[in-house]
């Protein structure tokens, strides 16, 4: 089999038993990135000098018989929203074209420590605001089960690159859904840890009290294995939770027997797909036979959620776009005084969906509209978590869909932004909660995968892991490869 | 009507952001349907309800006051547009 369908367990293996070396690993994979990307256009950046000098590197303690880590040689991208000290680091904006940090965020440090190998950084919706990467100001990414759809949004980049075999494993940020949709609709596993378990240090900020980096893996192993690279405490993020991290390949444990699932019955909103309804009870049928108890629960604030979503979002990247006036860092317009600069620097840098959120958050947060909308989200948004703690007093886990349909066509809606919002209705309260959830494939409709959203109590994520990997030793889903043509 | 082309023309200059005639009109019909869609929280009963800003129980989370290295100068300037003898270069903001 060719060395970059293989996962990161897998090639792990290989690397230890010396069958391959890690420059053999990164140059399949890159010879799969010049095969393929042309029709997936997942990576607005490629770094492959630096990753062919980090395989070479892990191949010397290879031979000369020094242990290596579990992630070390394995390839992967990186959503290019994270910073990577001396490689551009666009965010898919004009206004960050050209930026080279000057730092590493943690998580890039804690993949270094491991000896991971970085490809690229990949393609995602402009400051991750979107729902299809359709928002990028470089490309538009594609589904690889069909390319004329797209791979969701906002990491749609880092999950197309997964599902393509362009990158063994990848890293995403979820602030309302960003990771679970896109893995949803390329039918590759992602997770959202909880609010604080993975650092945001060297994140480009979209809405603090939301985003959170996580993994886009092909299986729940390699998810896992990930989690123990990039999770943990640290000092830089103020919002971090400061409490031990366990070793998640320990949940990986196909038993779960007495686990108790709950089903909110909210979320299987109106005007959902039949087939991605019944694709969705279908597994959680299949988890009950598999031992665990399920029980309907009500969560009945979650009609809220999108709206409560669009508003504290919005509100939060109004304020943390606003340093982006051509002074430090980013794109300068010309402007023969301070503000004519920094409006020219802004109209012509931001893509049009991150002035519309600017411009809503800025509406939602300014003197009389204040009370109504901000203020009023914040409570609403009290209620939300209300639910999830009440909920979570029965059950283990909660299970549900990760959105209505399977990927929808390219251009589909992006003249309606409030049916583009309407993709993130069931992953946004997760947020709002701020606790953790994972996406899985659980069927296809028409070829096109359906994702199975398992959320998790606060710092649950071996919970759900271990749902997550009895779900998918008893299915081959994770088995099939994206056949990268059209539908 | 929620928003008014007037209220887009100052939260446009709020935002710092230039629009021409078409993306103002644009943008009242969008941002219309969006709040009108956002309305629907005003149904709820929030009495008494406390505003949750951030989920996790922090406060002025604060790290030992010692001089620790920081990035060197020309590496902090090393994105700015313009520079000029170690500072950030800006157009004139006070006049004379």
């Amino acid at each position: 089999m060719e060395l970059y369908k293989l996962s990161a367990h897998e090639l792990r293996k290989k690397l230890q038993a010396k069958e391959v070396s890690a420059v053999e690993v990164a140059e399949a994979v890159y010879n799969r990135v010049d095969a393929v990307e042309d029709t997936v256009q997942a990576y607005i950046s490629l770094t492959r000098e630096a990753a062919l000098a980090e395989a070479r590197r892990v191949d010397e303690k290879i031979k000369t018989g020094q242990a290596i880590l579990p992630l070390a040689g394995i390839p992967g991208a990186l959503k290019d929203n994270i910073c990577v000290k001396g490689t551009r680091t666009t965010c898919g904006s004009k206004i960050l074209a050209n930026y080279v940090p000057p730092y590493d965020a943690t998580v890039t440090r804690k993949l270094a420590e491991q000896d991971t190998v970085i490809i690229g950084k990949a393609n995602l919706d402009e400051f991750a605001m979107g729902s299809s990467t359709e928002n990028s100001a470089f490309k538009v990414s594609r589904n690889p089960w069909d390319t004329d759809t797209v791979p969701g949004g906002s990491s749609g980049g880092s999950a197309a690159a997964v599902a393509a075999a362009e990158a063994v494993w990848a890293l995403g940020s979820d602030t309302g859904g960003s990771i679970r949709l896109p893995a949803a609709f390329c039918g590759v596993v992602g997770l959202k840890p909880t609010y604080g378990r993975v650092s945001r240090y060297g994140l480009v900020a979209y809405a603090s009290s939301l985003d959170q980096i996580g993994p886009i893996t092909r299986d729940v192993t390699d998810c896992a294995l990930v989690m123990n690279a990039i999770a943990g405490y640290d000092p830089l993020d103020s919002t971090s939770i400061n409490a031990p991290t366990p070793d998640y390949t320990k949940a990986l444990v196909p038993d779960i027997r007495g686990l108790k699932i709950g089903l909110p019955k909210e979320y299987f909103v109106a005007g959902m797909d039949p087939e991605v309804e019944r694709a969705v009870y279908a597994a959680i049928e299949q988890l009950k036979a598999l031992g665990a108890e399920y029980k309907e629960v009500s969560m009945p604030h979650t009609e809220y959620a999108l709206a409560t979503y669009y508003m504290v979002a919005t509100a939060e990247a109004s304020s943390n776009l606003a340093r982006y006036v051509g002074v430090g860092f980013g794109y300068r317009g010309e402007g023969s005084d301070i503000i004519a600069m920094s409006k020219k620097s802004r109209t012509e840098g931001f893509g049009e969906e991150v002035r519309r959120r600017i411009m809503l958050g800025n509406y939602a947060l300014s003197s009389g509209y204040y009370d109504a909308y901000y203020l009023k989200a914040l409570k609403v948004r009290t209620l939300i978590k209300r639910d999830f703690d009440k909920a979570f007093e029965d059950v283990d886990v909660l299970a549900a869909p990760i959105a209505p349909t399977t990927a929808f066509k390219i251009g589909e809606k992006v003249d309606d932004p409030l049916a583009m919002y309407l993709q993130d209705v069931c992953t946004v309260p997760v947020n709002l909660a701020g606790v953790p959830a994972i996406s899985l494939p659980c069927g296809f409709k028409d070829h096109m995968p359906i994702g199975l959203q398992i959320i998790g109590k606060p710092l649950g994520e071996e919970t759900i892991l271990r749902a997550a990997y009895a779900f998918e030793q008893n299915n081959d889903y994770y088995k099939r490869l994206a056949p990268l043509g059209r539908a | 009507m929620k928003i008014t082309r007037k209220d887009v023309e100052s939260v446009a200059l709020l935002s710092r952001l230039e629009m021409d005639e078409a993306a103002m009109d644009k943008f009242t019909g969008q941002l219309n349907s969006i709040l009108e869609y956002v309305d629907m929280l005003s149904k709820v009963d929030t009495e008494g309800v406390e505003p949750t800003a951030h989920v996790l129980n922090l406060k002025n989370v604060l790290r030992a006051d010692a001089v620790k290295p920081s990035l060197p100068r020309e590496l902090a300037l090393s994105n700015a547009p313009e520079q000029e003898d170690g500072y950030f270069k800006v157009p004139k903001i006070m006049e004379g």
